[in-house]
């Protein structure tokens, strides 16, 4: 089985389910959403078998490689393979896709055209997110880059909310601003390159000596359109809005795996590819990274809009992972790597929970909550257990992550550290505010019977919470994937962690 | 062999556990089980959830038993046993490996934890069997116990934070176990909220030990410590970790939360906001003695901290109407004297986690009984609606009653043999340190005896000032059981556990020895002085509690009265100078982030958008398809590329 092209099976597989999703006949669309759940899921098998062929302690950066000429005229491949924080990306990516379908299960009530055409849409979209982690030519993560701003955008623009062409737009333009910036970066690597028939490999683009100025203005435009897409502050503000508009389930996909693109493509791309560049970016990163926690979580406690909330939080997260990345440290780089992951889970759940109450509740709005630990107590469980894990409460996964990275930043950069640190404290002020607004206080009153959380809801929440809970006591399997991985684009950085301060402690 | 194994733990190493032992994570195994099964198990377990937690708390208990008689067979050298678990964070070069450390000072507070949480499970059939949630209540009693363990078993700093902040966890959802009242779901986010901000020191003094010394597990750290660590790393971990410690032990400055955590049901403040979670910075201190051993400036701030929320805690206590904000004020002070103590180092270290042992009881007792009382009196908490309770209900006078005498240091009741000794080390040193916190203990002694007097006496005797709707009446069997239990233990445990010094020999392994140190005063000037105050104390609150009538309403007050009232002004101070400048800032953000941030990007899209404007609204139909094309697109390519290879 060693050759057998796991990865593109895996992303053709809800390719093809999108198609077919999308051409039901008009009797059987009723169905949509039971065939995409069904590939959705057959696609997680793969990838775990996929999984299981990969080896933590192999030499080689990529492994599962396929590479095949595309357009030799101007060095393209197709290649694709996976490192270990790849690999976890796809199987995060693989996870949450028949979760949101199944959150999204009665979304588009309508039926119908509209309703296949949905799911067909999340189906494209797993393709592409497969991709995009896999591709291991950047014109061909560029042709991924790009491509997932399409079924998104349908996805905000077409099933959104009320202002869900304003949001899906400010989307478009962010995200495509970002990437015509980083197109300029890729033509301008493959001109420096070694070119040839398959110059935009990143294996070829490895290692290069580019010339200070080059690679410094190749690294900012490859960050600037990670940095929106991550988000960090200050290019933030279309992530609050989309996320409100966008349906849960898409917000999901986008907040928890589209948004990991950016830091992903950070430590692929600006760490292997511009070491030199990325070392000199340091303390400008850093500090972006900083403010970007304490500004999430400041503006997280000042909101109303339940949504908006949980995308700031987000935008504070992202801003510990990018600490972590820049930190230069084995742990705050592994750190960052299981940060992308759990953040994942945990954004999903607090997205997914947080629509069922808006389900409930016909509002968004924080305000028009209280008491509804009376009304529904089992979901309000799920709520707060969410909401922990977005405190990064220790026992659960987030907080293994939140800590390796400030405890690896610590070991290069005491100061930026340590301000992070009093993220932890705001963390649980925009947890337990919102957690108080609108679980606490005497049972409202309602017009008619509210019901408690259904089969079907618990089904969505129940891997995602295990989730916390196993990687919380036991992440060490995705940390075995993540090490060499991290490892390695140290070494390509070429700094090495900072020995212990107190000469005759270390020793053991 | 012998002279070995004292040498091995002179050390600090901890031989591989053996037997009975090696099944220490039981311990927290069983109760975390109990939690589970009732908050997985839904109401199909409101039947048998809360028993079945109860026997879940009962069998920890057995197990720490059976591995404490297990411990007291060997050898002192060789007692301290650790657990290899699994390996738990292995990232980059941070190794930490999940395990316990089983030793004198953790079998000590399993014993503590397990056996007092057990009763006042127990007493928790009785005290909740009406409430609705009464499941969910003993899922969180459970979870804490499970929290507790982990905290005091673990073998490293990290898996420490894990119960640390799983205890706190437990605290708030107890605490806001009534959350309805939005009052205590308020109360309940203070105390999580002011635990984060000593949670930032606990973690920065994690970053710096890892960074400094490249290990977080006890053993590792212990060795560097030991082995020449520099002061100014020593004194930054210590007073990281003592943050930390203020936090979950109420020590000023971040003492604001205790008091409100009183929202909790009464068992709840019995158990986790006076005889266990609260003492959980002592325990740090105290297990952390190898670093603060190295860093004095660290340990007298330590003293400098217990000595001031002592005398805090003290002067509120005299001013509450509430029993419980009453009780709570004396916790406070009472955790400042463990914390003075543990701050001492080898001298005072071993009397702290005594007087936390009797502490445990006696205030644990207490506040049962002050639940009891509460029971009986529809719920009410106000002392000057109280009085004349001795007749009324005699087991929770009486009970109470051996509490008070406890924790006044009158002997030979439990708290005399802890609390003197505190105030007998605090005189000991040189220059003028023994004389401030000697005299401040001393004096507080003093303070304490009059506010648990007043206390005492108004809810006991007097005159009754009861509201008319009030029938008094004794609490049932599984209430009053717990009490008297905790009761003889507040009456005799001090006494028996100083037989010979037991408990303080026991202890020494980590606590560490000292030579013989003479306090400035000699020891029975100590001892009568503090008796001589004991007894003013009791003689004042006698004459103005007992004696005179109590006034029902409140009166005014004297200026010191009001502020004690209000805590001091500590709420007025954390809200001027932190929430209310917090809540402008995050408006603020909000504001600009709406108007600044994003609005410079709405202008620069406006400004492409509105020279292109007609152009979009003639396309804007067309926007779908151009999208759907560029899917088709992409589709087609890759689908050929499928082909073609």
């Amino acid at each position: 089985m060693t050759n057998f092209p796991w990865l593109t099976v895996i992303g053709l597989i809800p390719l093809i389910g999108a198609a077919v999703v999308a051409a039901l006949p008009a009797g059987v669309t009723d169905r949509a959403k039971h065939i995409a759940l069904g590939v959705s899921v057959v696609t997680l098998v793969m990838g775990i078998a996929a999984a299981l062929q990969f080896e933590n302690k192999s030499g080689t950066q990529f492994q599962l490689a396929e590479q095949h000429e595309w357009i030799p005229q101007f060095g393209v491949s197709y290649a694709v393979g996976v490192d270990g924080i790849a690999l976890v990306m796809i199987l995060m990516a693989l996870v949450l896709t028949p979760v949101c379908i199944l959150a999204a299960w009665r979304d588009v009530p309508e039926g119908g055209k509209r309703e296949k055409n949905y799911f067909a849409l999340m189906l494209a979209l797993e393709t592409f997110m497969v991709g995009v982690f896999a591709a291991t030519d950047v014109f061909l993560f560029y042709v991924f880059f790009e491509a997932m701003l399409i079924p998104v955008y349908f996805l905000i623009g077409s099933y959104g909310g009320p202002r869900r062409q304003y949001a899906a737009v400010k989307f478009l333009l962010f995200s495509l601003a970002g990437g015509l910036v980083m197109l300029v970066g890729v033509l301008a690597l493959y001109h420096y390159g070694p070119g040839g028939s398959d110059g935009f490999l990143v294996s070829k683009l490895t290692g290069l000596h580019l010339g200070t100025t080059p690679e410094r203005l190749m690294f900012v435009a490859f960050f600037f359109a990670f940095a929106v897409k991550a988000p960090m502050w200050p290019v933030h503000t279309w992530l609050p809005d989309a996320s409100t508009e966008a349906r849960p389930a898409t917000a999901v996909l986008l907040v928890g795996v589209l948004d990991k693109v950016g830091t992903f493509g950070m430590i692929r791309f600006c760490l292997q590819l511009f070491p030199e560049a990325s070392r000199w970016a340091t303390p400008v990163v850093l500090v972006l990274a900083v403010i970007s926690i304490l500004y999430g979580a400041l503006l997280a406690i000042g909101q109303t809009d339940l949504m908006r909330l949980i995308a700031y939080t987000s935008v504070s997260h992202f801003g510990f992972i990018v600490l972590g990345i820049f930190a230069f440290t084995t742990t705050g780089a592994a750190g960052s790597t299981l940060y992308m992951l759990n953040h994942g889970f945990s954004t999903a759940a607090l997205f997914l929970v947080g629509a069922m109450l808006v389900a409930r509740r016909g509002s968004k709005r924080i305000p028009d909550f209280g008491g509804w630990q009376r009304v529904t107590p089992g979901l309000a469980g799920v709520f707060l257990v969410a909401g922990l894990s977005g405190l990064a409460l220790p026992g659960l996964s987030s907080f293994v992550s939140e800590f390796l990275v400030l405890v690896g930043t610590f070991q290069r950069y005491k100061f930026a550290a340590v301000v992070a640190t009093a993220g932890i404290v705001l963390a649980a002020l925009y947890i337990l505010l919102m957690y108080k607004r609108m679980m606490t206080g005497p049972k409202p009153e309602l017009e008619g019977p509210v019901r408690d959380i259904s089969l079907r809801e618990k089904i969505v929440v129940a891997p995602l919470i295990a989730a916390f809970v196993v990687l919380g006591f036991y992440p060490k399997p995705a940390l075995d994937m993540l090490n060499p991985a991290v490892s390695k684009t140290l070494q390509y950085v070429g700094v090495s962690d900072p020995t212990p301060t107190s000469a005759d402690g270390s020793t053991k | 062999m012998t002279s070995l194994a004292t040498l091995a733990a002179a050390d600090g190493a901890a031989t591989a556990a053996t037997g009975i032992t090696a099944y220490a994570w039981l311990l927290v195994a069983l109760p975390m089980l109990g939690a589970a099964v009732l908050l997985l198990g839904g109401r199909a377990t409101d039947k048998w959830g809360p028993l079945f937690a109860t026997a879940m708390s009962w069998a920890a208990f057995v197990v720490g038993a059976i591995i404490w008689i297990s411990m007291v067979g060997r050898d002192p050298g060789a007692r301290a046993a650790s657990l290899h678990l699994f390996s738990w964070v292995p990232a980059g070069s941070f190794n930490v490996d999940a395990g316990m450390l089983v030793d004198q000072l953790s079998v000590t507070f399993v014993l503590l934890v397990t056996f007092v949480g057990s009763l006042i499970h127990v007493y928790s059939l009785g005290y909740m069997e009406h409430d609705p949630d009464k499941r969910r209540f003993f899922a969180y009693l459970n979870l804490f116990v499970a929290a507790m363990l982990l905290l005091v078993l673990a073998d490293s700093y990290l898996l420490l934070y894990v119960g640390w902040e799983g205890v706190g966890l437990a605290s708030y959802l107890l605490i806001g176990f009534w959350n309805h009242n939005p009052a205590y779901a308020t109360a309940a986010n203070k105390a999580f909220v002011v635990n984060r901000v000593g949670d930032f020191g606990l973690s920065v003094a994690i970053m710096i030990m890892f960074a400094a010394f490249g290990t977080v597990s006890f053993a590792g750290v212990q060795q560097a410590a030991q082995g020449g660590a520099g002061e100014g790393v020593l004194t930054a971990i210590g007073l990281m970790l003592l943050l930390g410690a203020c936090g979950k032990s109420a020590q000023f400055p971040l003492q604001s939360w205790l008091g409100d955590a009183m929202a909790g049901p009464t068992p709840v403040s019995a158990l986790i906001h006076a005889a266990t979670m609260v003492t959980a910075g002592v325990y740090l201190v105290v297990r952390s003695g190898f670093i603060f051993h190295g860093a004095p400036n660290a340990q007298l701030v330590v003293v400098i901290v217990g000595a001031i929320t002592l005398l805090f805690g003290a002067v509120v206590g005299c001013a509450k109407d509430d029993i419980k904000k009453a009780l709570a004020a004396s916790t406070m002070s009472q955790i400042g004297y463990m914390m003075l103590a543990a701050g001492l180092g080898p001298v005072g270290a071993a009397f702290a986690i005594f007087h936390l042992l009797t502490h445990g009881f006696f205030k644990a007792g207490m506040f049962l009984g002050a639940g009891s009382v509460m029971h009986g009196m529809n719920d009410q908490v106000d002392m000057r609606r109280f009085g004349g309770l001795s007749g009324a209900m005699k087991i929770t006078w009486v009970t109470f009653g051996l509490g008070w005498l406890a924790i006044l240091g009158v002997p030979p009741f439990s708290g005399f043999w802890s609390k003197d000794k505190i105030i007998e080390a605090a005189f000991i040193g040189e220059g003028w340190r023994p004389w401030v916190f000697g005299l401040t203990a001393l004096i507080g002694a003093g303070i304490t005896a009059f506010y648990m007097s007043r206390l005492f006496f108004m809810t006991f005797h007097g005159k009754k000032r009861w509201t008319d709707d009030v029938h008094p009446h004794e609490s049932p069997r599984t209430m009053t059981v717990p009490m008297m239990v905790l009761a003889v233990g507040s009456a005799l445990l001090g006494l028996v556990l100083s037989i010979g010094g037991t408990f303080t020999h026991w202890l020494e392994p980590i606590t560490g020895s000292h030579g013989e140190e003479h306090p400035v005063l000699s020891v029975p000037v100590i001892t009568i002085l503090t008796l001589v105050l004991v007894i003013g104390g009791i003689a004042l609150a006698w004459m103005r509690y007992w004696r005179d009538s109590v006034p029902v309403a409140q009166p005014t007050g004297s200026l010191a009265t009001r502020a004690a009232r209000r805590d001091l002004y500590q709420d007025d101070v954390n809200e001027g100078v932190f929430m209310r400048p917090g809540l402008h800032l995050t408006r603020a953000l909000v504001f600009a982030d709406n108007r600044g941030v994003d609005g410079g990007f709405g202008g620069l899209a406006a400004l492409v958008g509105g020279t292109s404007s007609r152009l979009r609204r003639l396309q804007n139909g067309f926007a779908r398809s151009y999208a759907l094309t560029m899917l088709a697109g992409v589709v087609v390519i890759l689908g050929a590329l499928w082909v073609i290879q």
